[in-house]
């Protein structure tokens, strides 16, 4: 599935990153670019294609939360 | 869109600076306890209901009032599904401070006609000590129990306390000033055995350790928004269904929430209390896990280069965020303020305006010099290793310098008891 794929996953992890660097607030800032990165390493080798698009879901409402207040 | 969310209070230098016009940038908030920024999510949740959907709960006849009603019950669900409790076990109210007084003055009124007496703690907050006197006047009997150096009750001294008639005790899960944790679990126990009501104020508890109230036997619980990452403003009071509990309501009007509170529920605000309450109960483990960790390092960092600092409030027993410090020879108000690029406080920010020392210090038997020499650190989801680290680094540089400035503590160095000192008047 498209959005499963390990391409799909690294293009949001970066997007989430990128958009995460413009937050104003330092301590916003710093948290968003820190929790992402700890999700995405502490999530890396799940295989269950399920959870998976369970996971990709939600970081992608939370690339909007983030969009809608950088 | 970016220009809009962190526009500054007209008075203010524009984002990023602080009013007193040196530039310098605004100071790090180590002040968690007093109250926690809004995380994101939470805002995000709130947006809506603060822009299109800003219909009343209450109004049964409409889409807006549909569609408001729906947030305010799923947030409900969210609040309670955090701490174990039902939906209909929720009330929202304007704050903890609403919550303890509902709880208190509520219960000991309703079941006043066979219960006149109520047991609390002499560090509770302030809301719930000033209640507790405000009902004796009304006639009711308090004990206020004293805590041990640690700062924790006595088990033993609340089994003594009960009697016939007492009808509620109430007791803080997390102090707001040292951070110690109640044995709330075993108050449970000792409080159902009796068949008697038991309220705590979890404000700095709940979101941050797990909080279950029937596994700790709880009747009623007070919650704060601002201090889990949510608005300010609202709060919620859990109060149980099955045994049931009956309040006398505080406030009158046209029976919203159970009739025990009436007043338009604010749909944002409750949205975004219930979300910060969701938030909360994912992200507990990893923020536990990380405040522990800051806190840990602080501690270890100040006390391995400064000596004669004493952390007030038990060692073990404890939410790790809050950190209460004495430095010997050192007055509290100047290190504060010396601290200036640090948001710090000492003693409770409810209590700030006196020059008193915090009565839950003096509770906890501290000594009169000591009292005044505390700061309080506070780490929450936000705080930065940085941060923590500037902190300390900036803390240790001022008490040693003002240390350096001190004649007690150059007698102290020459090896002198002050407390053999006879002082003479000028």
């Amino acid at each position: 599935m498209a959005a499963s794929s390990r391409a799909q996953v690294l293009r949001l992890y970066r997007a989430l990153l990128r958009e995460s660097q413009r937050f104003g607030g330092y301590n916003y800032r710093t948290y968003a670019i820190r929790r992402i990165r700890d999700a995405f390493r502490e999530n890396k080798n799940i295989k269950d294609s399920e959870k998976i698009e369970e996971l990709v879901n939600k970081a992608k409402a939370n690339l909007d939360v983030i969009r809608r207040q950088v | 869109p970016r220009r809009l969310l962190t526009a500054a209070p007209p008075a203010l230098v524009p984002s990023g600076r602080t009013g007193d016009g040196d530039g310098a940038p605004r100071p790090l908030y180590m002040d968690v306890q007093a109250t926690t920024p809004l995380d994101p999510r939470v805002l995000d949740s709130m947006l809506p209901y603060l822009t299109a959907y800003y219909g009343n709960p209450h109004s049964r006849t409409h889409a807006y009032g549909w569609e408001s009603e729906a947030a305010m019950e799923k947030a409900r669900k969210q609040v309670a599904d955090l701490i174990g409790a039902d939906s209909r076990e929720i009330i929202f109210t304007s704050g903890a401070t609403e919550s303890n007084n509902m709880a208190i003055k509520g219960v000991a009124r309703f079941y006043k006609s066979r219960k006149k007496h109520i047991i609390t703690t002499q560090t509770e907050h302030k809301c719930v000590l000033d209640s507790c006197r405000s009902l004796e006047t009304e006639g009711f009997r308090i004990t206020y129990l004293p805590v041990k150096k640690n700062g924790l009750i006595d088990l033993k001294e609340l089994e003594a306390a009960f009697q016939p008639d007492t009808g509620l005790v109430s007791v803080m899960t997390v102090n707001n000033e040292i951070g110690v944790k109640q044995p709330i679990h075993d108050i449970g126990e000792i409080c159902r055995e009796r068949k008697v009501f038991f309220h705590t104020d979890a404000a700095q508890a709940i979101g941050k350790i797990p909080m279950d109230v029937n596994d700790m036997k709880i009747d009623l619980m007070s919650i704060s928004g601002h201090k889990i990452y949510g608005p300010k403003g609202v709060g919620a009071l859990y109060v149980r269904r099955r045994p049931r509990v009956r309040l006398e309501p505080l406030q009158s009007g046209g029976g919203q929430e159970r009739g025990l509170r009436s007043g338009t529920v604010p749909t944002p605000l409750a949205v975004g209390l219930g979300a910060a309450c969701e938030v909360a109960q994912q992200e507990m483990e990893y923020d536990h896990k990380r405040v522990s960790q800051l806190a840990e390092r602080l501690v270890t960092k100040i006390m391995s280069e400064v000596p004669d600092v004493v952390m007030n409030g038990d060692r073990e027993h404890r939410y790790p965020g809050c950190i209460n410090l004495s430095f010997a020879y050192v007055e509290g108000e100047s290190l504060l303020m010396a601290l200036k690029d640090v948001a710090l406080s000492s003693g409770s920010a409810c209590t700030s305006a006196s020059l008193e020392p915090s009565y839950v210090l003096r509770a906890i038997g501290t000594d009169e010099d000591l009292a005044h020499s505390s700061i309080r650190f506070g780490i929450g989801r936000f705080t930065t290793e940085e941060e923590v680290d500037y902190t300390v680094q900036k803390c240790i540089q001022h008490v040693k310098r003002l240390r350096e400035m001190s004649p007690l503590w150059e007698m102290v160095q020459d090896g002198i008891d002050l407390k053999s000192i006879k002082w003479t008047q000028h």
